[in-house]
């Protein structure tokens, strides 16, 4: 299949033997509705990337401990990782929006075909909910939710999957601080 | 004049093969998929019980909380609830180097330890394009395979232990003992291993594995004819696992399963076979499938598997035991870290050594997802990769998290005994699922 038919196509690329087809945001459904019928019937996973400080100097890992003893808010606990910043040959390439959202498809046939389907949004921008096309998305649409906050338009039951209901923040998101809960000591009362 | 070629045969019929259903059209329930709803008519009664059913108890294999309506017996309700284990695996590896991550995917599948810890190690591998000697290639796969019959005998065991059978648990772990004194002789560790490094194996196949191990291959089919003895002419087993917790092939590919359940579902895919990683595309070994997609199929595919790993053994073994004194981890300095013995006299070494343990590797920039076919199904890796010491991006495909989606299909039409049964059979594994 031409990756150009999908609705919504915006781009392909292949990478370590993968294809990746980047799909416009508000798109996704229908693209992925035409992949599924074009043999993709397994949907494997469904996951998000947040990019927030990528290619930043000096940032390998994540943002959010940074502010350890500046008073600026929560955090806790001295970072023991570092990441070092010498040695880096290049600075990776900049990414278009804060969020890539994943799907990783797969068409059992012989021999077998897999695909990702990638759309870029930011903060507070919805995606088509794919649980209509593959039930399995249910799930993990609920652990994308509940971990990375990404809100999907049309899901039955959009609630927190792994966090308690009541959790605040969505953990793995570069800005959602490491290092431990704050504890309440008594003689600081 | 020119004729076509001949198409082989194998690529001329459908792939994968499926079976006939065991029912008609789709019992995924149609509001959401993963919660039995209610039918209106007997909600709007007084007569429907709704009880908590976890998540402590012994028969949830960890902490499965299933919240259940019930219209006397009948199962008319059903929502799983997860995440009472969820420790934040994902996010922790951002924080550790590539090389100190190989220790936590084997603590997330903790059942399937060693071909979790595999998935991660190819994926990095794979973002590094670094070559595994073939010594190392062999091992893994026997390694990897003897950890599917140690996950397939705790799911034996343990399912069969809540139904009844408390004696099947014991002899699945007579075996099993067996199994993790193979990995504690190989590895110093019993479960959670961390035998497989970047590029190889962490350490030599000691000597006099090779005759522990042969006696083990030796001896696990008498295992398995006791195993059937007592299971599969039990009326007791029978009648509580036949046509219980059914499973049709179209439900079980849109509901994403993978492994044992899809092919007990009649859907013949395997990805050893399928889509071959480590030495598998080397090997001899028949993908079981059954039709009935409920709970004994789950168990034949099972006890099959079990059957088939140990040939795969078998053969994994005669290869290794002619590649004594052969490399066992590649020789990319940057990556793996140089002999304990170079230290003392080579200046390049030591500095070597010292980078990779206080720094870690760099590995090139990118993404990638590695699937491999682990004792619960397809079990994947996805990583992003910024050119640095640590992963950007850590996550798993687990499949018991997608196992467990299947609970309110196979409950459709069961009693509440049932789902002792159904939740057993799609041998999931908490950790697995909760991350």
């Amino acid at each position: 299949m031409s990756w150009a038919v999908l609705p919504g196509f915006v781009s392909v690329r292949e990478a370590f033997g993968e294809t990746t087809v980047t799909i416009e945001r508000e798109r996704i459904r229908d693209a992925c509705t035409r992949a599924r019928d074009d043999g993709f019937t397994f949907l494997a996973d469904i996951v998000t990337t947040d990019y927030l400080g990528w290619g930043d100097k000096g940032v390998s890992g994540y943002i959010g401990t940074g502010n350890i003893g500046t008073g600026l808010g929560i955090g806790g606990g001295r970072d023991l990782h570092q990441p070092s910043t010498q040695g880096y040959q290049a600075l990776p390439a900049p990414k278009p929006k804060r969020f890539s959202l994943s799907y990783h498809l797969l068409a059992m046939e012989q021999p077998p075909r897999r695909v990702r389907l990638q759309c870029w949004l930011d903060e507070d921008e919805p995606v088509q909910s794919v649980v209509s096309v593959w039930p399995t998305a249910d799930w993990h649409e609920r652990e994308q939710f509940d971990l990375m906050g990404v809100r999907f338009d049309g899901h039955p039951n959009l609630v927190r999957l792994l966090m308690p209901d009541d959790w605040e923040g969505h953990p793995l998101r570069k800005d959602y601080p490491i290092g431990g809960e704050p504890v309440r000591f008594s003689d600081a009362e | 004049m020119t004729v076509a070629p001949e198409k082989s045969a194998r690529s001329m019929r459908d792939w994968p093969i499926v079976f006939p259903p065991p029912y008609e059209g789709s019992r995924i329930p149609p509001r959401v998929p993963t919660i039995l709803d209610v039918p209106a008519d007997l909600a709007a009664t007084d007569d429907i019980l709704q009880i908590n059913f976890g998540p402590n108890h012994p028969s949830t294999h960890g902490v499965l909380r299933l919240i259940v309506d019930l219209d006397g017996e009948q199962v008319v309700g059903l929502n799983a609830v997860i995440g009472y284990l969820h420790t934040g695996f994902e996010k922790t590896m951002e924080q550790k180097t590539w090389w100190k991550c190989v220790t936590y995917p084997e603590r997330i599948d903790y059942v399937g330890y060693q071909n979790a810890e595999l998935v991660f190690v190819l994926a990095v591998e794979k973002l590094l394009s670094l070559e595994v000697p073939e010594k190392a290639t062999w091992m893994r796969t026997l390694l990897c395979e003897l950890n599917r019959i140690h996950s397939h005998l705790v799911f034996l065991g343990t399912s069969a232990l809540e139904l009844g059978a408390i004696s099947m648990f014991w002899y699945c772990f007579r075996e099993r003992e067996t199994i993790l004194d193979l990995y504690e002789m190989v590895t110093g560790a019993r479960m959670h291993t961390r035998y497989f490094q970047v590029g190889g194996l962490a350490e030599d196949i000691p000597d006099g594995f090779h005759a522990e191990c042969r006696k083990f291959v030796e001896w696990m089919p008498h295992a398995l004819d006791d195993y059937l003895a007592l299971l599969d002419r039990n009326a007791i087993w029978l009648e509580r696992t036949k046509g219980v917790g059914v499973l049709s092939a179209q439900d079980a590919i849109a509901l994403g399963q993978s492994g044992p359940n899809l092919r007990a579902s009649g859907v013949d895919w395997d990805l050893r076979r399928d889509q071959p990683y480590l030495a598998y595309d080397q090997v001899d070994f028949r993908v079981p499938v059954y039709a009935g997609g409920d709970v004994y199929d789950r168990y034949r595919v099972r006890m099959d598997e079990m059957a088939e790993s140990t040939r795969i053994v078998d053969q994994c073994l005669r290869r290794l035991e002619r590649m004594d004194g052969r490399p066992w981890i590649a020789d990319d300095r940057k990556v793996v870290l140089p002999p304990r013995e170079e230290l003392h006299t080579s200046m390049e070494s030591l500095i070597h050594h010292f980078k990779i343990v206080t720094e870690g590797f760099r590995v090139p920039e990118g993404e990638i997802y590695v699937a491999i076919e682990s004792p619960r199904g397809e079990s994947g890796c996805y990583l992003v990769s910024d050119g640095g010491p640590k992963p950007w991006r850590v996550h798993f495909r687990a499949p018991s998290l997608v196992a467990l989606e299947a609970t309110a299909t196979c409950m459709s039409d069961a009693l509440v005994a049932d789902m002792i049964a159904v939740v057993g059979s799609l041998d999931a594994v908490m950790g697995d699922t909760d991350r």
